[in-house]
């Protein structure tokens, strides 16, 4: 028994919208999964029930056979499941190092010390290490407003993996990056999580970028799993084109 | 106790203030003290603003640090400084500890409005307790240090000295707290609360503690101000005290554990100009001290220092 993340019945409703509808979906160790869908289509409402920054309307999440339910955001990244977002978060008034310092600190303790200083030796030396894995120690002393787009989704993949989790989520790890630099953007993080071992889920848009690194996909279409399987499987799914990655039959519905 | 650079250079700030003491007039003596005390208030609103919130009741635990020590004295009969000061601090952190609770909720605004009242609530109760001579207050008593008592005089220098002694321990302390893991947590609060929690932590812990650390800083102020005035009035704990804690935050920046003691000494020197010059808008003179740092030194007075200023406006 490898499930690493189960959910069952997951149902989340924003008044009259419905963002997940009966999500049940099983993740076992060492699986790479990819999540698509359209816009709305309730990708990030699961990474974000899943990580406990939202309160489903009902259901059951379980990580590692435990219920996570209710649970604090800081308390699930504390079980092990970190995340990264959209629209990278990170101390923008403070250079790359720090942000990965005060990483490294929220990751030893949920008590920081209060007269030791943060920055020691061994810290220091813990941050250069994933800024040399991600391949972005010439950014180390840069402030982070003037760091670009793409490193800045790299920072913010390099702090989530700092507290050693053993499921990471991407949220959209591609967005806001130009075209060309996305594969090799991908290349680095799946290189990286892959070195640490860690179960990867994360959503994105670009099938091809899909295609490269998943073992699995998950459809979601308005808050439900439209496919869910190998990819080649998934992306031949008349529904999934129709509603998701809007092959041929899309093209007749829209001529319709 | 292995001491950085800038930590023997505060200490060295504090022996050469101390030993000009003894030189000084005694009107400035008293000035610095008052400056001091206000100071260590300023510390614990900086410490908050460098977490992002800025509090407008800070005059709250200035007030009860000031009434801890006078009332100790004047109905328990303790005239020991030591003992007195530690009795504010720990009525404060007492306070600070229930009011954190609630405090630690809100931010922005509504953290600034919330202060503000708690503040005003204070001082409605002390207006209204006759016992505690209401507008008026009432004299602090003299002091007495590990049974020694200061001959008539040499008391004010005596306090400027233990005063100058505590704020260059406080300034050692804070700056290591400042470069802890505790206080970059509080930067990192201010900047993106979201991910802190996302990294584990709880930004709320962290504002807790923040919160209660400040108020004791702030009490400790409250009570050398009223061994220093040896006097006390529910005007420790108005509005408009309040608010000149934040301008002397604001006028010092929070770039460095020295700016708010330097800010202090600086407004207390130009308020007291001010008044001489101009007696009855003396607030005009600050208001403008005040827009001319707003607008050519955002990053408060310690920017001249490490030249941000220029580079801010190149």
């Amino acid at each position: 028994m490898n499930c690493i993340l189960e959910t069952k019945g997951l149902c989340k409703s924003f008044g009259a919208v419905t963002a997940a509808k009966d999500v049940n979906v099983r993740i076992h160790k060492g699986e790479v999964v990819g999540v698509i869908g359209s816009n709305g289509a309730g990708k990030t409402t699961f990474i974000n029930m899943v990580t406990g920054y939202l309160k489903p309307s009902s259901g059951e999440i379980l990580f590692n056979g435990q219920s996570i339910l209710g649970r604090t955001p800081r308390a699930i990244t504390r079980a092990g499941m970190a995340r990264s977002f959209q629209v990278a978060q990170l101390f923008p008034q403070l250079s790359v190092l720090e942000n990965l310092l005060i990483a490294v600190s929220a990751a030893q303790s949920p008590f920081p010390s209060l007269l030791a200083p943060m920055r020691n030796a061994s810290r220091i030396a813990q941050a250069d290490a994933i800024l040399a894995e991600f391949d972005i120690s010439r950014w180390r002393d840069t402030q982070v407003t003037a760091v670009p787009q793409g490193v800045r989704k790299l920072i913010d993949i390099a702090m989530a993996l700092i507290g050693d989790p053993q499921m990471l989520l991407l949220d959209e790890p591609t967005s806001g990056v130009s075209a060309e630099e996305k594969t090799a953007l991908m290349d680095t993080v799946m290189r990286v999580v892959a070195q640490h071992q860690v179960t990867v889920l994360f959503v994105e848009h670009d099938m091809d970028v899909v295609r490269r690194y998943v073992s699995r996909i998950l459809a979601f279409y308005s808050g439900e799993v439209l496919a869910d399987g190998a990819p080649e499987a998934v992306l031949a799914n008349a529904r999934v084109q129709e509603f998701v990655t809007g092959g041929p039959h899309a093209h007749k519905r829209a001529a319709q | 106790m292995r001491l950085s650079k800038t930590e023997l250079i505060l200490l060295g700030v504090a022996v050469l203030l101390a030993a000009g003491g003894f030189i000084a007039p005694q009107w400035l003596v008293f000035l610095l003290t008052m400056a001091l005390a206000k100071a260590m208030v300023v510390q614990g609103v900086v410490m908050q603003m460098r977490a992002g919130l800025v509090t407008f009741g800070q005059g709250l635990f200035f007030c009860v640090g000031g009434y801890a020590v006078g009332m100790s004295g004047h109905f328990l009969d303790i005239t020991d400084l030591a003992v007195l000061l530690l009795i504010g601090v720990g009525a404060a952190v007492l306070l600070a500890m229930l009011l954190g609770l609630l405090m630690t909720r809100y931010r922005e605004i509504f953290f600034a409005m919330l202060s503000l009242a708690f503040s005003m609530i204070l001082y409605g109760v002390l207006v209204k307790s006759s016992a505690l001579g209401s507008t008026d207050g009432f004299n602090v008593k003299a002091w007495t240090l590990f049974g020694w008592t200061p001959a008539s005089g040499q008391a004010p220098l005596a306090l400027f000295v233990i005063i100058v002694a505590c704020s260059a321990l406080l300034a050692v302390l804070l700056h290591r707290y400042s470069r802890s893991s505790a206080g970059m947590m509080c930067e990192a609060i201010r900047e993106n609360e979201v991910r802190v929690e996302y990294l584990g932590q709880s930004p709320r812990w962290v504002l807790y503690m923040n919160y209660v650390a400040a108020a004791a800083v702030s009490a400790l102020g409250g009570g050398f101000m009223a061994l220093s005035a040896g006097h006390i009035d529910p005007e420790m704990a108005y509005w408009i005290t309040s608010g000149e804690f934040v301008f002397i935050a604001l006028l010092g920046g929070t770039a460095h554990v020295a700016a708010p003691f330097i800010a202090a000494i600086l407004f207390a020197v130009v308020r007291t100009y001010a008044i001489e010059l101009v007696p009855h808008s003396w607030q005009m003179i600050l208001g403008f001290t005040l827009l001319a740092i707003i607008v050519f030194l955002p990053k408060g007075l310690w920017s001249l220092f490490t030249g941000q200023a220029r580079r801010a406006k190149a």
